[in-house]
């Protein structure tokens, strides 16, 4: 076997390796279902029903896309600068403690402030929360993967302190979770029925305008530079270090936005479980978008389904929710193949 | 031999034959498809078709350890030693066998003692790489290949690290490795040094041997013409009267104590004027080059271009300033290979209200309209702004940072290594826009390891090493030796011409 690389990609292939790679996890998945003793198409039905099969469905799987989009878009951007941003869960969660902070009480604004104040909130707790761990990489060289991955968990004991302590709820019957979002900063639902609320369209607009910073402005000229080849960038007068703190800021803050919608879009108070995980799941999103802010919505919404889909899923066949898990976690790996068969060609001969 | 990459064939039916206590020179351009036959030779890559027979016994194809035992022995261009080792180690590394409790350094010091004396490649056992000379590093790298029992040696353009001296000392050894019978395939694109050196000759273009012949009675003229397949005129300098004064570097000194430090460098360019730096490799050349094109600011010392203290540190400040940059690396610094053609002509003037609005909205289409006036002006051979530069060819990229570092018509151009690595055609070309430069009056400070290259083009030369600098000297007022005696540290001698 001869693996050479390809004289050129082209647009089609590039764009149809995920396509390729979500195939291919399913036929892996279907191995796993079979061994379960379902029968294969009865459960990949059952799961495409369970995530789109009526509008009750759809809304669910776009509810659970927001935070999705907002983590993926948050990794592809540090992700594109070579800033590998493995804390957007700790982020988020530091994005709903400032909304805890400021959003139960504290200031009280008409919602059309109170909305975007939380926001941008969330956005500046999630970026901050970043500066420790990329300043320490740009002056000391400490690797940002290690920093920011155990960040996560010092923020969730933080969280975790927090809500069983000074910011406990007293009207939650013991339960641990913080008070209540005032009713001014609840972000509102879209539709009648459903838990579709406004972070769906907060999500898809910081999409299009990261998608719009990549493509046309200086920043992202400077953040793709440095990503791509940082001493080219340096050569033509990028200050990389700076270009990589504002990446980290940006990317921070995404994160951090995403733990704004989930505690004031979604559940209405801060829980040590408002994210299973959606900090982690963003880097499978951002890996199946290839690090395009676009294609990061479809992306979201693909791997939401699946969680949505599994669930029901499992309750109708006897399939754990954790094919799901492993569905996310094969996709991706089939993703990472397919981007690299799409840039070369194996040959097969002696 | 015939090898494959995608459409383009590297190696067209070559077949060569090397013959027992031979020097066998593999001459061609870049591109040529001198290093694609070593590395199916030595079984890095397998060919499509063709085979190798080593006396009498087909080789099987892909293997380096085949190679190896077959008697094949390759010194390549980047060496291959861990600078953590010591020679010995180095030299015996991937021959004990992995089972073994621990090595037998005895035996293995006695062969290599034995061997050096031999062959004349002296080298302390015990030294760590990293305290070695490049110079020394490469005996270490023949050695290497002669304790595996080798019988052929490929040298992979050998003399690029070296210095004239080096290079004959190095000759001398390959003298007396053919003497005890060992083949030698010298792999170069130097004529002078195949001349020197080899007993035939085999000269490859565009992935065919277009001639074998014997070095007795070959020709300088006649090589480089069979080698780049038309007759071949490298541009020379013609004399102009030196300028005004444009760029003052006064006692420029960094910090360190490595050979890469600089030591109280001056140096004054006048307009109408290419002066030339020789020097080997990792003597201060780049942290000179670096200083000088604002990557690097932390220097002593001052430097004044047009009247006026250079910026520190700011690469964007320098250039609007009037400087021209060609780095050494084109892939590594010159060029973001994964962007678009336009995008890299920008890279430096991105801010500046012609490319971007506020130095935030970038205006692609006046970048587009520049990027294809420039393709067009300096004769890039793109498919148009949009092509990824990557794909691009050497030649068309340096020619791409021409464009990006000429246009603004720089009255200083700093041209670091800016032929290394392309074919006869790109060299020519880059190098007449250089002489264009100078005719304008510009003022270009040429850094270069190649010593005719220097002796070609430039007004004056110094040589660096050790992080200094010698003055300025007209071209012709030292010899290529006198010079490949400084370049290896020797002080000059007190012979100043009278002013």
């Amino acid at each position: 076997m001869i693996i050479e690389p390809r004289e050129s990609v082209s647009l089609l292939r590039a764009s149809l390796a995920p396509v390729w790679a979500i195939l291919a996890s399913l036929i892996i998945c279907a191995v796993l279902i079979a061994w379960a003793g379902a029968s294969i198409p009865t459960a990949y039905m059952l799961l495409f029903k369970g995530a789109f099969g009526s509008s009750f469905a759809i809304k669910e799987t776009l509810t659970r896309s927001i935070p999705l989009i907002f983590t993926g878009l948050a990794v592809s951007v540090a992700f594109r600068a070579k800033f590998y941003n493995i804390g957007a869960e700790g982020q988020l969660y530091a994005g709903a403690l400032a909304a805890t902070f400021f959003g139960t009480g504290l200031i009280t604004l008409p919602p059309y402030l109170m909305i975007p104040f939380l926001i941008l909130m969330g956005a500046l707790a999630g970026g901050a929360l970043l500066l420790v761990p990329v300043l320490l990489k740009t002056h000391l060289k400490v690797d940002e993967v290690v920093t920011t991955l155990l960040l996560n968990f010092i923020v969730l004991l933080v969280v975790s302190y927090l809500i069983e302590g000074p910011w406990k709820d007293p009207m939650s019957l013991g339960w641990p979770q913080a008070a209540s979002i005032i009713d001014e900063g609840v972000l509102p639902t879209l539709l009648a029925k459903g838990r579709l609320h406004f972070g769906f369209i907060v999500a898809i607009v910081m999409a299009l305008l990261v998608w719009l910073m990549m493509r046309y402005t200086v920043q992202g000229y400077e953040i793709r530079s440095v990503g791509y080849n940082a001493r080219a960038a340096e050569f033509s007068g990028i200050n990389v270090n700076k270009t990589v703190v504002m990446t980290a800021m940006i990317s921070g803050g995404l994160a951090g936005i995403a733990g704004v919608s989930e505690t004031a879009g979604l559940k209405g108070y801060l829980t040590l479980d408002l994210s299973p995980g959606f900090g982690y799941t963003g880097i499978a999103v951002a890996m199946l978008a290839q690090l395009n802010p676009l294609a990061v919505i479809p992306a979201a919404i693909f791997l939401s389904a699946v969680y949505v889909g599994s669930d029901a899923m499992s309750r109708a066949v006897n399939i754990p929710t954790y094919i799901a898990d492993v569905l996310v976690g094969v996709s991706v790996l089939a993703v990472l193949c397919s981007v690299m068969f799409s840039q070369y060609k194996v040959r097969w001969k002696a | 031999m015939t090898k494959r990459f995608g459409t383009l064939t590297a190696n067209d039916a070559i077949s060569l034959t090397l013959q027992k206590g031979e020097v066998l020179a593999l001459l061609g351009e870049n591109g040529a498809g001198k290093t694609t036959l070593m590395n199916i030779l030595f079984g890095h890559y397998q060919a499509d078709e063709g085979s190798i027979l080593v006396d009498g016994e087909t080789l099987s194809p892909g293997s380096t350890q085949a190679a190896i035992e077959a008697g094949i022995g390759m010194v390549h261009q980047h060496f291959t030693l861990a600078d953590n080792l010591t020679v010995l180690e180095n030299i015996t590394l991937g021959t004990e066998s992995l089972w073994s409790w621990r090595q037998d350094q005895a035996a293995a010091r006695i062969k290599l003692k034995t061997m050096s004396e031999d062959y004349g490649l002296l080298v302390d056992p015990d030294a760590l790489i990293s305290s070695l000379t490049v110079g020394e590093r490469q005996r270490v790298e023949i050695l290497k290949a002669l304790y595996r029992d080798a019988r052929v040696l490929i040298l992979d353009e050998p003399t690029a690290v070296l210095t004239p001296q080096e290079s004959e000392r190095l000759f001398a050894t390959l003298k007396s490795v053919t003497d005890k019978g060992l083949a030698v395939i010298f792999i170069s694109h130097k004529l002078h040094e195949i001349l020197a050196v080899s007993n035939r000759i085999a000269v490859l273009r565009r992935g065919a041997i277009v001639s074998t012949l014997n070095t007795n009675g070959a020709k300088r003229e006649q090589l480089a013409e069979l080698m780049v397949g038309r007759v071949v005129t490298r541009p020379k300098i013609t004399p102009l009267p030196q300028g005004k004064p444009i760029i003052g570097i006064n006692n420029v000194t960094t910090k360190g104590s490595g050979a890469t430090a600089l030591r109280g460098i001056d140096l004054t360019l006048h307009a109408h004027e290419i002066v030339g730096i020789a020097g080997v490799a990792g003597n201060g050349q780049s942290t000179l080059a670096d200083i000088l094109s604002g990557i690097q600011s932390t220097f002593t010392g001052e430097i004044e271009l047009n009247g006026a203290p250079l910026t520190r540190g700011k690469p964007r400040a320098i250039v609007a300033a009037g400087v021209g940059r060609i780095p050494e690396d084109r892939h590594a610094r010159g060029m973001v290979g994964e962007m678009e053609i336009w995008e890299n002509l920008i890279s430096e003037d991105i801010r500046s209200p012609e490319i971007s609005r506020a130095g935030f909205l970038i205006s692609s289409k006046n970048a587009k309209v520049r990027a294809e006036r420039q393709i067009e002006e300096f004769d890039v051979r793109c498919k148009g702004p949009e092509a990824e530069t990557k794909l691009l060819s050497g030649g068309n990229m340096q020619k791409l940072i021409l464009a990006r570092a000429l246009s603004q018509n720089p009255s200083f151009i700093l041209a670091n290594q800016p032929v290394r690595g392309l074919d006869e055609g790109a060299i020519a070309y880059v190098q007449e826009q250089l002489l264009d430069a100078r005719k304008r009056g510009a003022a270009i400070l040429l850094i270069s390891e190649d010593l005719d290259e220097l002796m070609a083009l430039t007004d004056r030369i110094a040589v660096i090493s050790h992080g200094e600098l010698s003055s300025a000297l007209p071209t012709g007022d030292r010899s290529i030796a006198e010079i490949g005696l400084m370049m290896a540290g020797q002080q000059e001698q007190e012979r100043r011409p009278a002013a």
